[in-house]
């Protein structure tokens, strides 16, 4: 074994104190170091920390951006998503492809540059875009692509590759990163100016219970997208018994399509940590931990300093905001590429060191959560509410909005439309309302909270979106006339696929089921039984799975079913030789021709 | 009084104890939930799915769910049972199965499970998934063409025979069981007598040299379906 990787290693694993439940950290650090995290180094870290090789083979193998095999010293991920696809991102990957001499997947023979394809990095509303490491570069076509390419070969520094800055905070020098807001509404909400202490100061004036009672009028809910109570989340929290109490804020956005935490946490990360520190307070914890999406490190630093600020104004750290015996502080747990740690009890795993499978329910987090302690984990956005409710009060949030749906929502709107950005408009607005203002009026279809969501027709643009409606996490997607709804939703499984954790048998296995029965249909293999099998196949999917990955993962499917159902018929035929549509003959008995010299003499 | 719960399976009331799951309940009471990843003195596992019960109409995993006082809970309907039929396709395609000359067929328990469900072949097409095998070890075989990913093995090395043997690595349907070593059983502190061995309900972990050793007529389900042992405490009692 080589001394120096050992004993790296074991300065790694020491630096966080040899603490096995801090594994992500570690094998991140390993990842970053050795740019990969290899057997040899398996072996010391179980020893380290105390636990099984296999264990942190397992961690390993989970996450996308770590690997056993060694990656390039600068790892160029392009981000393919169904957005990025029809801005011309396959040009771009050519144009990558061609200008390092390899294919998606490979790492150049010297060594220094790989190539990988990535899902939704959060930056749909500029797209096509790619993470150079930690760096986004934005807005890419060929030229940009061989231009980073030449760049890279002469300095290796993906700093350096960011020739314009972003606005607002973007442009910070803790951020410096070419990526824009796009900020298209300003609500009164969310991204309303931050006063600074006001909201905390307003909480630590009452007590606990009376934050959570505020909370519940204000008839908060959760805006990650399954739209839980915020206020009994907490009540149960604080109900349940536990020596330590924990606050998560779930910033592992994640959703294709969805980049509005990105946009929350560059300009108001304030607003959030003050909701963590008023949900401590609330609930009774000590910590809060602010699970990072792993493509989101470029805002680390910057986050990292207004932690820092925050502790010397007395927001956090010992007696917050004056109040005697309330301790609370932050702390950022960066994930490493896997969409199911947007899960609440996935992300747990993650943040416990483990494999980022979801956990069985009950019990649910509120009573054991992250190290079995009860815990509290909220939307980026919603932390972001609780703070506005303090401040102002909850009678100001909730005459915003409709009588389920309380205040406003952040959408994020990509894709066939003249404006993408973020909005912030209230609940209980039309669809059709939306595309207007984002310049979007000729769509033939919407999908309405990313991949998981719901594929709309037109004809149901007059719906309203909020909870009781159409229910987003944030996502709105739009596709125009010269989109195929079918292609679309075959993206996204294809999306599932890779994503499903697959620790249960209908979602691993399904959903690779639903798309060669889909890609049979586009081919035009497809026959009219089929579109009864693909709507068992995922009503199955839909009943049997774990967790909301597989509960939402064949809605594609089967809201483009349901609402498109007339470009699943133009596909399917019955064929008048009694044959299934997906047995090609001429085909079949290729080989045979081939090998006798002559053609068959079956009539076509 | 206060250590029964009442509770309703099908329309039969059932009394289970706190702290137990609608399956241990079920099992007590004679009523069978088929299941595959679940597996006595094994911590619940909630992976296989075939399990699913509907609690008040929601559809959860009876292995992993605890009973709860006044829930209607319904097992044998149609269309639970139509739904557990195809997640039991689903394993048969997903990895490579062939029952004809399979050592476990007969005491199979995806086999037994597709005969109970009448499941002749699967309307699924087989997906043929590249798997390897692992002979590395004087007494045990692993064929990963054969694993359904329920996990026994592991949750038996750790909690029954306080060894760490196996964990799974990769996600999704890149997800398989691997060992703790390098890459070689072999290299593992595996022993044949290991629960973690005796454990697996199919062909994917084998002791070797005792295949076929029972005839066939008096393998474990050539006469009656899987879950028999736990309906005939029903039978015998009513």
């Amino acid at each position: 074994m080589s001394g120096t990787l050992e004993n790296t290693v074991k300065d790694i694993c020491r630096s966080h104190s040899n603490d096995r439940t801090r594994m992500m950290d570690i094998v991140r650090e390993v990842q970053a170091r050795f740019k990969c995290v290899s057997s040899e180094a398996m072996d010391v870290i179980a020893a380290a920390v105390g636990t099984h090789r296999v264990e942190v083979e397992s961690v390993v193998s989970f996450y996308t951006y770590l690997s056993e095999k060694p990656k390039g010293k600068v790892v160029i991920r392009l981000c393919n998503d169904i957005i990025d696809k029809m801005h011309g991102v396959e040009r771009v990957a050519q144009a990558f492809s061609d200008a390092l001499g390899i294919k998606f997947g490979e790492t150049t023979p010297d060594g220094t540059i790989s190539l990988e394809y990535t899902p939704c990095i959060g930056l749909c509303d500029q797209a096509p875009a790619a993470l150079i490491n930690d760096v986004p570069v934005t807005d890419l076509h060929r030229s940009i692509a061989r231009q980073i390419v030449a760049d890279l070969k002469k300095h290796m520094d993906p700093k350096r590759l960011v020739h314009r800055l972003g606005d607002g905070n973007n442009a910070h020098e803790l951020v410096q990163s070419m990526v824009v807001n796009n900020i298209r509404t300003e609500g009164p909400m969310v991204l309303s100016p931050v006063n600074r202490g006001e909201a905390i100061k307003q909480a630590l004036a009452i007590s606990p219970v009376e934050v959570i009672r505020a909370v519940k009028t204000a008839r908060l809910r959760g805006r990650g997208g399954a739209g839980f109570p915020t206020g009994m989340k907490w009540e149960f929290t604080r109900a349940a018994t536990g020596e330590e109490k924990y606050v998560i804020c779930n910033a592992d956005e994640g959703e294709p399509g969805t980049f509005k935490d990105r946009v929350i946490l560059t300009e108001r990360p304030d607003r959030v940590f003050a909701g963590m520190t008023i949900a401590g307070y609330a609930i009774g914890a000590k910590t809060g931990i602010v699970y990072l999406r792993g493509e989101y490190a470029y805002l680390r630093p910057y986050l990292e300093h207004v932690l820092e600020r925050r502790r010397n104004d007395g927001l956090l750290g010992q007696n917050v905001g004056g109040k005697e015996g309330f301790n609370f502080d932050i702390v950022i747990q960066m994930g490493a590429g896997a969409y199911i740690c947007g899960e609440e009890t996935a992300l747990i795993s993650s943040c416990e060191g483990l494999r980022g499978d979801p956990k069985n329910r009950p019990p649910f987090p509120a009573q054991k959560g992250y190290l079995d302690c009860p815990t509290v984990v909220n939307n980026v956005e919603t932390l972001c509410c609780v703070t506005k409710i303090l401040e102002r009060g909850p009678g100001a949030f909730n005459e915003y909005g409709s009588q389920g749906s309380a205040g406003t929502k952040l959408l994020s709107i990509s894709g066939d439309c003249k404006l993408p950005g973020v909005y912030e408009l209230p609940f209980g607005i039309k669809l059709s309302e939306v595309l207007k203002q984002a310049g979007a009026e000729d769509a033939i279809a919407v999908q309405v909270g990313g991949a998981s969501g719901a594929m709309v027709a037109p004809n149901e643009f007059e719906r309203t979106i909020c909870f009781d409606d159409l229910a987003t996490g944030g996502a709105i997607m739009v596709f125009g006339p010269e989109r195929n709804v079918l292609e679309v939703a075959d993206y996204f499984l294809d999306f599932f696929i890779e994503e499903s954790c697959g620790y249960c048998t209908p979602c691993r296995v399904g959903n690779v089921l639903l798309k060669e029965r889909l890609d049979r249909i586009l081919a035009g293999h497809g026959e009219p039984a089929d579109l009864d099998y693909l709507q068992d196949l995922g009503e199955t999917i839909k009943t049997t799975s774990r967790c909301g990955l597989g509960q939402t993962s064949p809605n594609p499917v089967l809201t483009t079913l349901k609402n498109f159902r007339s470009a699943y018929e133009a596909l399917v035929k019955e064929r008048d030789d009694g044959l299934q549509p997906s047995f090609d003959l001429s085909e079949a008995v290729g080989d045979a021709e081939q090998i006798a010299g002559h053609k068959s003499v079956h009539a076509d | 009084m206060s250590n029964t719960i009442t509770f309703m399976i099908d329309g039969v009331e059932i009394e289970g104890k706190p702290g137990q799951t609608i399956m241990q309940a079920a099992d007590e009471a004679g009523i069978y939930i088929p299941r595959l990843c679940a597996f006595k003195g094994l911590s619940p596992y909630g992976a296989c799915r075939v399990c699913t019960v509907m609690v008040n109409g929601r559809p959860q995993a009876a292995c992993t769910q605890p009973v709860a006082p006044g829930t209607v809970v319904e097992n044998d309907t149609e269309r639970l049972q139509h739904l557990r039929g195809n997640i039991v396709e689903m394993m048969f395609v997903e990895g490579n199965h062939y029952c004809m000359f399979c050592e476990k067929s007969g005491n199979c328990e995806l086999q037994a499970m597709a005969y109970r469900f009448g499941i002749a072949a699967p309307k699924y097409p087989y997906l043929f998934p590249e798997r390897d095998v692992d002979a590395s070890h004087p007494d045990i075989l692993i064929d990963r063409n054969r694993c359904i990913l329920c996990g026994r093995c592991i949750r038996a090395s750790s909690d029954l025979d306080g060894k760490n043997v196996f964990q799974f690595v990769g996600r999704g349907k890149d997800k398989q069981i691997a060992v703790n070593a390098e890459a070689r059983l072999a290299d593992t502190d595996i022993d044949v007598t290991d629960q973690a061995v005796s454990s697996c309900p199919v062909g994917a972990i084998l002791k070797k040299r005792v295949g076929y050793a029972v005839p066939i007529g008096e393998r474990l389900y050539d006469h009656k379906p899987i879950g028999s042992d736990i309906e005939a405490a029903r039978t015998a009692g009513s």
